[in-house]
């Protein structure tokens, strides 16, 4: 009698891992939507009308925070210039000229 | 110090320029060999700065535009290097923004000025009463770096790469849907000779991950998709160049598909060797060779890191599977080159088959120390100093790595550290 090894190669566990965390995960990863985030990858956006109104809006009330590690600010939070990382004066010298 | 994004060294391998996230060019240069000396010869040290790109605010967009400089590339030197000046043109370029730039050195001064004093004051012309010819003298090296052109408004995704061509007058930029021709005098206009942008955006299958042109024809160049697919095209058949002439792809195997799939074929960099006759790409896993020649699959494939895909999950979640390594040729094209996680690089002897893991860290090198071989464990047999996959660190990657042209010489950036190795016992290339 022969036992036939079925092995399950290691990227199906861990899709089939991902499908468990996340199963609201599109079938395709490589479609457009995907694509179309990873062509806007990496902007920042600062809308200064949006930002005075939620100030007037929330004068009495904290403005929500960002987190602390948090590179992209989008959705409800209004980034304020504080979020906004900080922009290393282009006088320091590189380490590498050091 | 910023995280270094790119490393470069010219075609004689005498400079390696760096560009980092702040903005910052900093040009080692080489030192030449002296028998006086000879536990320095051939060391890289500063050779100049300048800061390339400031970061900018787009108030018609309200974007923010990072400075961070993507790649520099060297255009080949025009000068003698005999001259009162020698030149050295460098690209630089981030986000969209392509800025030329030249290098020049001046060790000589002229002295002895009629209408000028020492101090470039004019002089009172009642006391000049004889001509004299100025003369050369010499002075302390002095770097001068100015900006030649700016090439801006080309694009409106990110360049991802820039090539110059070997007619050593155009270079092209590519970003995620196009491809331009430019002349490297002209900064007004660019030929635009890829355009895969569909007419709806819904339609969007692949983008453009890098580009480079052929070393010897001035004609052909390849760019590579995030479907793991590689395009070549001739400038000759017509001016856009959507239709390739060679398509490169290796074919799937329908039965390991998995979500993963493609993400993990998408190729961050393509390089010719110096022959012209190969070109390597890497995607996640790998990196493969593939002859100019044969468009069905490549011809020598070779495992990075294999282990990580009993990982895919974890590195999907933490964004590192989006993680754009470089892959580089010796000189020679028999040893190929490239980075991986806890600051570990790979060199695959293609002669021999054999292959290395290197670490480039402050504790595992020491000046002039020999560097030992790593190891990653999978389960099974552990050897001591072998480091298994949990304990990698994938916070430390090596994503930026150079061969100078002709030696043993590499250049590795590990987020804001550069190593610079060298192989004094085998110099000579095989």
């Amino acid at each position: 009698q022969e036992m036939e090894d079925k092995v399950i190669s290691p990227e199906k566990v861990e899709e089939a891992k991902l499908k468990a965390r996340y199963p609201h995960l599109g079938q395709k990863p490589g479609g457009s939507d995907f694509l179309r985030k990873r062509l806007q990858k990496g902007q920042k956006y600062f809308d200064s009308g949006d930002y005075n109104m939620a100030k007037a809006k929330m004068k009495n009330k904290q403005l929500p925070a960002a987190a602390p590690d948090k590179t992209e600010v989008t959705g409800d939070h209004i980034p304020t210039p504080q979020d906004l990382p900080q922009r290393k004066p282009s006088l320091v010298a590189s380490k590498l000229a050091g | 110090a910023d995280i270094i994004s790119t490393v470069e060294f010219n075609h004689t391998g005498e400079l390696l320029a760096t560009g980092d996230k702040g903005g910052r060019v900093v040009i080692f240069q080489r030192e030449p060999e002296s028998k006086n000396e000879p536990y320095n010869q051939g060391e890289y040290n500063v050779y100049s700065t300048f800061q390339s790109h400031e970061p900018e605010f787009d108030y018609l967009k309200s974007l923010e535009i990072e400075e961070k400089i993507n790649k520099i590339k060297w255009l080949p030197q025009q000068n003698a290097a005999h001259s009162l000046l020698s030149t050295n043109v460098v690209f630089s370029f981030k986000d969209k923004t392509i800025k030329l730039w030249k290098i020049t050195e001046r060790d000589k001064r002229p002295e002895g000025y009629n209408l000028k004093d020492e101090e470039g004051k004019l002089k009172d012309l009642s006391t000049v009463t004889s001509l004299q010819v100025p003369v050369l003298k010499p002075m302390d090296l002095m770097v001068e770096v100015t900006p030649r052109r700016i090439f801006a408004n080309g694009h409106t995704y990110h360049v991802n790469s820039i090539s110059v061509n070997s007619d050593c007058e155009t270079y092209m930029s590519a970003d995620d849907l196009r491809i331009n021709l430019w002349h490297l005098a002209i900064t007004d206009r660019s030929f635009n000779i890829v355009d895969i942008k569909p007419a709806n955006m819904e339609d969007l299958t692949e983008v453009i991950t890098a580009s480079e042109f052929h070393p010897h024809h001035c004609n052909l160049f390849v760019y590579s998709s995030s479907k793991g697919s590689l395009r070549l095209c001739d400038m000759r058949a017509s001016a856009l160049c959507d239709k390739h002439s060679k398509l490169y792809e290796e074919p799937e195997d329908p039965s390991n598909r998995s979500f993963f799939s493609e993400i993990i074929s998408s190729v961050s960099d393509v390089k010719f060797s110096h022959s012209g006759r190969y070109m390597l790409t890497r995607d996640y896993l790998t990196v493969k060779v593939w002859d100019l020649n044969m468009e069905t699959k490549p011809v020598e494939t070779y495992q990075v890191h294999d282990y990580l895909r009993s990982k895919l999950c974890s590195l999907y979640e933490n964004d590192c599977i989006f993680d754009k390594f470089e892959c580089a040729w010796n000189g020679s094209d028999s040893v190929i080159m490239t980075g991986a996680y806890n600051n570990f690089f790979r060199m695959f002897d293609r002669n021999t088959k054999r292959d290395v893991t290197l670490e480039a860290s402050r504790e595992s090198s020491k000046p002039r120390a020999i560097l030992k071989p790593r190891r990653v464990c999978v389960g099974g047999k552990r050897r001591k100093d072998d480091i298994s996959v949990d304990s990698l660190d994938f916070t430390k990657k090596i994503l930026h790595t150079a061969w100078h042209p002709t030696e043993n010489i590499i250049a590795i950036a590990a987020t804001n550290n550069l190593y610079i190795f060298q192989d004094k016992v085998n110099s000579e290339m095989h």
